[in-house]
């Protein structure tokens, strides 16, 4: 398999760079912060484009037309609504704590960017492809709840605080079943490394070899990430706007962006452990990648549109007394499969 | 000399300039997110405004928000009682500025078939101060989306409103 595009595309960056500063050290680290400078504006370009996909999505799946007047075919929506949101007035509630409160939204962007250092974009072009990258992905994944807590209980807000304990309860419960259907994948191929899962794939993808698995990974992950049919974090029917409900303005836009980051990452998690990663005929790697990334979250968005919201009393039935026990005996199914090929050849 | 004109000739095709004054209108109008309320019948036709046959999403007006924290625009849709005024006027002081209220419906404009009752308020400008009177009993949705694109040109203009109270 040949080097990627973007491989090509930074070692060429650096020899200019290295030129430039006639030291290789400032030069690699010069590339190292270009490539950063690049990753959180292709996360801010990705949610401006998911924004827009969800309402035009939400409209043809209830037979309307969605955003279509603000700029040409209505693309220029997003940007108007994210232009409003920081010109709208600050309100801190005069009960909340403040510091708490305060750094709740910046610190949530953390935790949802940082699983973008090992995810692999195309072959070779990976920011760290560190030994435990899918262990990684699980374990910061998982800190996002801890926020959610912390704005919920610093808004001092009863709806508030309703909110941020039925998003620790969601999320614990959504994080097991994760880590279980993962594992199958990870006692095949052997490796917690992003890129050997990836290439372990070349053959055939691990939906085919892992149905049941991808089928709880899906489930497990839309609780993950809040959104319908387990949107409960949010259930504007219950509980108004749950842990976001004091958050106005320019605050409330950062739990958006982090929520829209998570989305993304998970439809590419989903990329990379079930579809392939980046490998597909013809196409260079980083269009395969992107395609295959919008289509799971255009899958994701249709069901959101398609199923209505579940009580949270069913959503906890279904994670612990469906999915876990599911995902266990996927793993068993797994090993039992395992030691049958390897008996066979 | 219009701001347009610091533009030299050679980039006029290639150079949009404008104030951030400017942009912000711009946003502001075209992205009113109303507060997900209603008081009576009004609120039936304000969900079917948002629904499939009318489509008040093609003016990216559709995001509902249940918390008046993220909204900007509050429909007042139907009967306003006596009992339920501070209720509105405390969701009303809950949204942050910049803020627009439409009275949608007779009586919200001014009490409509029940203007002498003691119980009903003869229309919500006597609470908050309102931006667009919708009239109706109760008005089409055709009726509320034209009330929503004038207020958006409400937003665009505000010298309009400047002039009247001189």
């Amino acid at each position: 398999m040949h080097e990627g595009l973007l491989v090509n595309l930074t070692v060429f960056l650096t020899r200019i760079a290295e030129f430039i500063f006639g030291n290789i050290f400032i030069a690699q680290l010069f590339i190292v912060l270009l490539e950063i400078v690049v990753i959180f504006a292709v996360i801010s370009l990705a949610v401006i484009i998911q924004v827009y996909m969800e309402r035009r999505i939400c409209g043809l799946i209830q037979d309307r037309f969605g955003p279509n007047r603000v700029g040409p075919f209505g693309l220029l929506q997003t940007v108007a609504d994210m232009i409003k949101l920081m010109s709208k007035e600050d309100i801190v509630p005069a009960k909340a704590e403040k510091l708490l409160w305060g750094i709740t939204p910046m610190l949530l962007f953390i935790p949802a960017a940082l699983v973008y250092a090992v995810f692999p974009f195309d072959n070779g072009v990976i920011f760290a492809d560190i030994g435990i990258g899918i262990f990684f992905v699980i374990a910061v994944m998982s800190q996002g709840v801890l926020l959610f807590l912390l704005g919920g209980y610093a808004s001092e807000n009863k709806y508030s605080f309703m909110g941020a304990m039925r998003a620790v309860a969601q999320m614990l419960s959504s994080e097991i079943p994760i880590a279980f259907s993962i594992l199958a994948i990870v006692m095949m191929t052997g490796s917690l490394r992003m890129s050997d899962i990836v290439s372990a794939q070349s053959g055939i993808w691990f939906i085919a070899v892992q149905p049941l698995a991808f089928i709880i990974f899906i489930i497990a992950m839309l609780m993950e990430t809040n959104r319908t049919p387990f949107d409960l974090v949010e259930g504007e029917a219950e509980i108004i706007a749950g842990p976001f409900t004091e958050y106005s303005g320019m605050r409330w836009a950062l739990f958006f962006l982090a929520e829209y980051t998570n989305l993304l990452a998970a439809a590419i998690l989903t990329v990379t452990l079930f579809l392939g990663g980046w490998q597909g005929p013809f196409l260079p790697g980083i269009s395969w990648f992107i395609l295959k990334v919008f289509a799971v979250i255009f899958v994701f968005m249709w069901i959101r549109w398609t199923f209505p919201r579940t009580r949270i009393d069913q959503m906890m039935a279904l994670s612990w007394k469906v999915l876990l026990p599911l995902a266990l005996f996927n793993i068993m199914a797994t090993g039992i499969g395992i030691y049958i090929y390897k008996w066979i050849y | 000399m219009e701001i347009v004109d610091i533009v030299p000739d050679v980039l006029k095709n290639n150079v949009m300039i404008t104030t951030i004054d400017g942009l912000f209108k711009w946003a502001r109008s075209n992205s009113l997110w109303p507060l997900t309320s209603g008081l009576s019948c009004c609120a039936i036709e304000m969900m079917c405004a948002a629904a499939a046959r009318f489509d008040l999403a093609r003016f990216g007006y559709e995001v509902f928000r249940p918390s008046p924290r993220q909204a900007d625009l509050f429909i007042v849709a139907g009967t306003l009682t006596w009992k339920m005024a501070p209720p509105l006027k405390r969701l009303y002081e809950q949204m942050p500025n910049p803020k627009y209220v439409i009275a949608m419906g007779s009586c919200a404009n001014e009490g409509g078939p029940f203007a002498d009752a003691y119980s009903v308020v003869p229309g919500v400008d006597k609470i908050i101060p309102v931006d667009v009177f919708i009239p109706g009993c109760p008005p089409r949705p055709e009726a509320l989306i034209y009330g929503m694109l004038q207020l958006k040109e409400k937003i665009r203009h505000p010298e309009i409103i400047q002039k009247v109270k001189k």
